[in-house]
């Protein structure tokens, strides 16, 4: 019954790292998710950015997004990794997956909204839409 | 004398019952703020993301703060959002903390 999470996560690498490590990098991370049991959807490679501020003496760094499907346990492992890799600089853990459930559901809402306001008939749309109330665990209606 | 205490207390009494009936406004150089539009409730922006640097740039002046809701005219959940959205930019350095 456990719906999979969705992360995004990004990392910076130093720098000084040519595009070989860090794309050896990002392979070690994504194996790192699998092994663990979860999955990649999507991996993105923003390359060299100029940093807001300095991080650790370096002005630019190498930006790199993975987003992450699974339990909780990929993340940790895979964090505790970046925190002892010395060539990662900073790295950030997003989760997504309650956000976007809820845009989906503002989403629905407005749709079924706009769509109940020509009809007359309310009862044939509200009879469409409980499935959907159904089925997701909301806390707010 | 007694003339002037009727007169002081008939202006009293007037000023307050006025007082009463509607609100102040304009006193001590307090305006009527406009009223803007939340921009992000008219595009129906359901998720402020915090890698859009070019959407976020344009709540953080040149000092780096957060421009307040009362400014922007956004409503108090999409403030939330694009707070929470900016901060965590800055962490990962897409946006400043400050600019001095």
């Amino acid at each position: 019954m456990a719906t999979p999470r969705q992360y995004e996560v990004v990392f910076i690498v130093d720098p000084t790292a040519d595009d070989d490590e860090v794309s050896r990098l990002t392979e070690n991370h994504k194996q790192i998710v699998t092994d663990q049991g979860g999955t990649i959807t999507k991996e993105e490679s923003w390359g060299k950015r100029p940093l807001a501020y300095e991080i650790l003496h370096h002005t630019d760094g190498n930006f790199v997004l993975l987003e992450i499907e699974g339990s909780g346990r990929e993340i940790a492992e895979l964090e505790r990794r970046m925190r002892v890799n010395d060539r990662i600089i900073r790295y950030l853990t997003v989760r997504v997956d309650e956000d976007r459930r809820r845009a989906e559901k503002f989403k629905e809402r407005r749709a079924r909204k706009a769509a109940k306001r020509p009809t007359t008939h309310g009862g044939q749309n509200r009879a469409n839409a409980t499935p959907e109330f159904a089925s997701d665990e909301s806390r707010d209606s | 004398m007694s003339s002037n205490y009727e007169d002081r207390s008939r202006g009293y009494n007037g000023d307050d019952d006025m007082d009463r009936g509607r609100p102040m406004g304009g006193r001590g150089g307090r305006r009527m703020h406009r009223r803007r539009i939340c921009r992000f409730c008219m595009e129906k922006a359901d998720l402020i993301d915090f890698k859009d640097v070019r959407l976020l740039q344009n709540y953080i002046p040149e000092r780096g703060k957060i421009i307040p809701r009362r400014i922007t005219g956004n409503c108090a959940i999409h403030q939330r959002m694009l707070a929470e959205a900016i901060k965590r930019a800055r962490n990962i350095a897409l946006l400043p903390y400050s600019t001095d």
